[in-house]
């Protein structure tokens, strides 16, 4: 959806009224801060530098349908050993679609015993997270879940 | 002073991997809401954790705004011997917590 935020009004428009004699048109309230994809590249970047980013290993738990965007359970695991030769660095976590695309740096140890870390997170609209984790060798793993958020966080007025 | 909440096992045994998890309370403001008046309602969220096993730093985490009020972060750490986990949170406006628990390791 967020393409069409960048598109001329006209297409907007003509696409919205298309999909709305679909009967297929969600409701979508736009909002002046949202990360980018852009936002999102370069946050990782910043995690990663040059380093190729490969898909597996990480296993990133989230409801995939959530009634409230303003707390969301997620659990990240990485399916590798922790000893001091071989273990997990960090995980951290991004997002799509809100305001900033960083969610949260983990930074672990080898005594560790297993690479997993909880929380509750925010969604301020349905997006893709993504998470990474950088293993002692230097190589980073990912993974990406997408969410759908009936109702968003962060953004909302105060009453 | 505000308020934690910490869960860990009183006792274990050396070498088993234990999961601690932490909740501090906090409003964790994003500094994207605005009021009815249209002012941005200013940021207020924790920005770092830490958690030390007898003195030596197990776990470090850096919140963003898109950490849920009550930040609530659990994980895992291998029980090597008897002592105290020490917590620290960190925050905008100078907010400061910890928490300390204690675990018996046989």
């Amino acid at each position: 959806m967020h393409r069409l935020i960048h598109s001329t009004r006209r297409q907007f428009l003509s696409l919205a009224g298309g999909a709305a004699v679909a009967g297929a048109v969600p409701v979508v309230t736009l909002r002046a801060a949202e990360a980018t994809p852009a936002m999102l590249a370069s946050a990782i970047r910043q995690v990663v530098g040059d380093a190729v980013v490969r898909t597996g290993k990480v296993k990133l738990d989230v409801p995939p349908l959530v009634e409230n965007g303003n707390t969301v359970p997620m659990t990240v695991s990485v399916d590798n050993p922790m000893t001091p030769e071989n273990h997990v660095k960090s995980i951290h976590v991004f997002n799509e679609k809100n305001p900033q695309p960083n969610v949260g740096n983990f930074y672990l140890g080898p005594n560790a015993g297993r690479a997993q870390v909880s929380t509750r997170i925010r969604l301020a609209d349905s997006q893709k997270i993504t998470a990474i984790a950088k293993l002692s060798d230097g190589s980073f793993w990912s993974a990406s879940v997408d969410i759908i958020v009936t109702l968003a966080a962060c953004t909302e007025e105060v009453i | 002073m505000a308020a934690a909440l910490i869960n860990i096992p009183k006792k274990a045994k050396r070498g088993d991997i234990i999961e601690i998890k932490t909740l501090m309370s906090h409003i964790m403001e994003t500094g994207y809401r605005h009021m009815a008046s249209g002012e941005i309602v200013p940021r207020d969220i924790i920005t770092g954790f830490t958690c030390r096993y007898n003195g030596s730093e197990i776990f470090r985490a850096d919140l963003f705004p898109a950490i849920a009020a009550n930040p609530f972060i659990s994980f895992f750490t291998t029980a090597t011997e008897s002592g105290k986990f020490e917590f620290e949170w960190i925050g905008d406006n100078g907010f400061s917590g910890t928490a300390s628990a204690s675990i018996t390791v046989e």
